[in-house]
């Protein structure tokens, strides 16, 4: 075994991340390592290339343990990692970001010439022929800059190769370009670990797979042996014991407020239609990467579609961006909390203002006895765990942090709420509460958008699922077809088996 | 074609132009007389600017070094006056005391993650008032040694002097060539201007190359310091206000990326004496005011600045070219 990890822990304030995983690699294999967001897949990455100090575990090299303390420490010991965006520099030569640290030099000067030779050396055997090692790097495509990043990292490496998400920014020609040389580098006998939620391209490519889900290990399988189904439904998986669920099917024939026509944007979501109801809360199921995310900002107006049409019962409705979306009602708490959602230097009292303060404009600020009362009213209907209105959000809990933004929205009423993955790294009894709220606050009519990884979590909190894969909505599931394995089922179900449909898309 | 190298071309492009122009208007400014002239006058704005073009590669910026220079003037003066130590004595230590206050400011950049604006601001406060610390008064320096110095010259063809401040700020732009160009250092600079995370990922120490470059900027401060102060034969707290920004000027306008990454020294060097052209073509007129120089090197920076911008538009353009296909 060229790479074995055993019992990997790391936890951080609040969550752990890894908890007691496994992992094994063997030279000469292409491994998938497979989850969703805040699976653990980027710790445990993280915990190999020294950026983070595991808590507990042990990492064999070669059999022997190792622990790596700086991506440098990592690359000596044959580790090496290529990320999705390119971590080199582009203001660089090609030569010089490939010989970079151990430019050959005589008497302090590099030698410019061996240099170069040294690095179509590097290069020879990736298919770059035509690339001029002297041009700056940044005149290539990424595609280019990629396989010179994997060729340094093979170069000073040698054992051990990380491909995080290297296709994320190809096209499927460039796509095929970098697996062949990914192939080629298996055949040599380095071991590779393949990071990727573009599920096509692990059956195309990778050996076996690792999937983790919420910092466990879930299963270790020959890639040929798992189906597509099984595939998801270890990824995405049971979180929520036996839930009650809300069933509302007669509420889908209520009056609409909002539609939505055609709308969609090149290279996000394709064109989709959408009704929204009184009181409804609409589930969005989908694997990481595909559209979920895209549909919820271009909804909001943060990249405004560019066709369709959307109405409510008054006319048309323009969501050219986030102002706009505001004003008609619109709300939206962001996936990525942290930066997206709160501003963590700002106290309690400050976020949930915010929105509200945005709408009246900066010229009349709300009153400071307004503001406390309305933290007061939230933090207690919500029941957020702050020591007071004025602590500083980014010392709160995540939950507490999740139930502050979600405050901040209700503060405004809006009409309809998009929430994405309201519950990620919080804990189960905010996980629960958080879901009683969206109950709560549909019953006063306020529709609601439910992006979620979570099956169960849809399951029981929806009246209506949308299933999203490759960047298209491909299925709606209402009333009693709402079930875990009826949403798997539409994730799976792959009508276009060619090599990375969705990158396609999103050139 | 490297796209990136477009700036320099336009660099020398302009200069020899602008030299064009002035050649028609007045044909004796191509004279070795004048371009000895050129070099002398604008020796210790091209060392200093040297200095200050490693330290815009970087990404970085150097508030603190016309303050640094009237300080080393200042500080030369005081000690020729005031003991018998001669000047070869005090040169050394001299620049041992700017290089190490450049040093001072690029760890503090590095250790307290200050952005340099604020922290060379502090030291151009800080140099500055040490120099008045010093005297408040002009001190004219009277050495025999001053003397030798100012003289010596080599006699170019069509009797136009090349002096000793000419030739140090020669080499000082050939050592900043081979710096920034052919040696580790340089690269790392160039790697901490293209982006300190990479950079840092790609095993570049950055704190050790914050001080280092700094800590040239100081040195080469102190060099133009000297020089400025064989030129001037004085020191006075008040000289050279506002050199930084000339020699900023300088560095812009001789193609390198303000915002790091990408330049040239030898721009540098075509960037000083562009302006150091545009001056001299004014005292040849006589009947321009010398504010006229301030304009003309504001409208060549803004051009650069407006051709750098076009420049990256139009990289990035041909990128999505590439990304298409």
């Amino acid at each position: 075994m060229l790479l074995s990890i055993r019992g990997l822990t790391k936890s951080f304030p609040g969550t752990r991340a890894l908890d007691g995983v496994s992992f094994d690699l063997r030279a000469g294999e292409i491994h998938a390592l497979l989850g969703e967001n805040g699976a653990g897949k980027s710790t445990l990455i993280k915990c190999l290339t020294g950026v983070y100090e595991r808590d507990a575990g042990e990492i064999l090299l070669d059999g022997r343990p190792v622990a790596p303390q700086s991506t440098h420490d990592a690359q000596t010991l044959g580790i090496g990692t290529v990320y999705q965006e390119v971590n080199l520099l582009p203001n660089l030569s090609v030569a010089e970001n490939l010989t970079f640290g151990r430019q050959p030099s005589r008497a302090g000067l590099v030698q410019t010439r061996k240099m170069r030779a040294q690095a179509e050396e590097m290069l020879s055997g990736y298919g770059l022929d035509h690339v001029n090692v002297a041009q700056s790097l940044g005149a290539y495509s990424v595609a280019v800059q990629q396989i010179v990043a994997i060729a340094r990292a093979v170069a000073l490496s040698g054992k051990v190769l990380i491909l995080d998400e290297p296709t994320a920014s190809l096209d499927s020609a460039e796509t095929e370009m970098l697996f062949s040389v990914v192939r080629d580098l298996r055949e040599r006998g380095l071991g590779i670990i393949f990071v990727s939620h573009f599920l096509d391209q692990v059956f195309s490519l990778t050996d076996r797979l690792t999937v983790l889900r919420n910092g466990q290990h879930i299963v270790t399988a020959e890639t040929a042996e798992v189906s597509r189904l099984d595939l998801i439904h270890h990824m995405l998986g049971h979180e929520l014991e036996e839930a009650e669920h809300r069933r509302h099917a007669t509420k889908t024939a209520q009056q609409s407020v909002l539609t939505f026509d055609g709308t969609g944007r090149r290279g996000k979501i394709a064109p989709f239609d959408l009704t929204v109801s009184r009181g409804e809360v609409i589930g969005m199921a989908g694997l990481l990467g595909s559209g979920r995310t895209e549909t919820a900002d271009m909804l909001f107006g943060r990249t405004p579609p560019d066709s369709g049409k959307a109405h409510d019962d008054d006319g048309p409705v323009s969501l050219r961006n986030p102002r706009e979306a505001i004003a008609a009602g619109f709300g939206y708490a962001p996936e990525d909390r942290k930066t997206d959602g709160i501003i963590g230097e700002l106290s309690v009292r400050e976020n949930i203002a915010l929105a509200l303060q945005a709408r009246r404009g900066w010229w009349r600020p709300l009153p400071r006895a307004e503001q406390r009362e309305l933290a007061e009213r939230y933090i207690e209907r919500l029941d957020i765990r702050t020591s007071g209105a004025e602590k500083p959000v980014g010392e709160l809990s995540g939950g507490n942090q999740q139930k502050v933004v979600l405050a901040r929205w209700l503060a405004m009423n809006p009409r309809f709420l998009i929430l994405d993955e309201p519950t990620r790294g919080i804990d189960v009894g905010a996980h629960a509460e958080i879901l009683r709220l969206i109950g709560e606050v549909v019953e006063s009519g306020m529709s609601i958008l439910l992006i979620s990884s979570e099956l169960d979590e849809l399951v029981a909190a929806s009246d209506r699922i949308i299933v999203v894969r490759d960047r298209e909505h491909v299925a709606e599931l209402v009333g009693e077809d709402i079930e875990t394995d009826a949403i798997v089922r539409a994730i799976a179900a792959s009508d276009a088996p060619a090599a990375a449909p969705a990158a396609e898309v999103a050139r | 074609m490297n796209t990136r190298a477009l700036p320099l071309y336009a660099t020398i492009a302009i200069f020899l132009v602008a030299y064009l122009i002035c050649w028609i208007q007045f044909p004796a400014m191509l004279s070795t007389r004048v371009i000895g002239n050129l070099l002398t006058d604008n020796a210790y704005l091209g060392i200093v600017a040297v200095g200050m073009t490693v330290v815009i590669i970087s990404g970085g910026i150097d508030l603190s070094v016309g303050s640094v220079i009237a300080f080393s003037g200042v500080f030369i003066s005081v000690v020729l006056r005031d003991t018998s130590l001669h000047p070869l004595v005090v040169f050394p230590l001299l620049l041992a005391v700017t290089t190490l206050f450049g040093a001072a400011m690029g760890g503090l950049i590095h250790g307290l993650g200050m952005p340099p604006f604020i922290v060379t601001l502090a030291g151009m406060f800080l140099a500055r008032g040490a120099a008045y610390m010093l005297t408040i008064d002009s001190v004219p320096i009277d050495h025999e040694f001053y003397d030798t110095l100012r003289r010596l010259y080599w006699l170019m063809p069509g009797k136009g002097r090349l002096t000793l401040l000419g030739i140090v700020m020669l080499l000082s732009v050939v050592v900043g060539m081979i710096l920034a160009h052919r040696t580790r250092f340089g690269t790392s600079v160039f790697a901490l201007g293209g982006g300190a995370h990479t950079a840092r990922l790609m095993g570049v120490a950055v704190g050790r190359t914050t001080v280092l470059i700094y800590a040239f900027s100081g040195f080469m401060a102190g060099l133009a310091g000297i020089v400025f102060s064989i030129y001037t034969a004085s020191g006075y707290p008040l000289a050279t206000v506002g050199v930084e920004l000339n020699a900023i000027a300088a560095v812009v306008i001789g193609g390198t990326l303000l915002t790091g990454g990408s330049g040239w020294v030898v721009g540098t060097l075509i960037g000083v004496l562009t302006m150091g052209l545009i001056q001299t073509y004014i005292v040849f007129d006589g009947s321009l005011s010398s504010w006229w120089t301030k304009i003309a090197i504001g409208a060549l920076l803004l051009m650069f600045i407006l051709l750098q911008k076009g420049l990256l538009a139009l990289g990035r353009q041909q990128f999505a070219g590439t990304a298409q296909t």
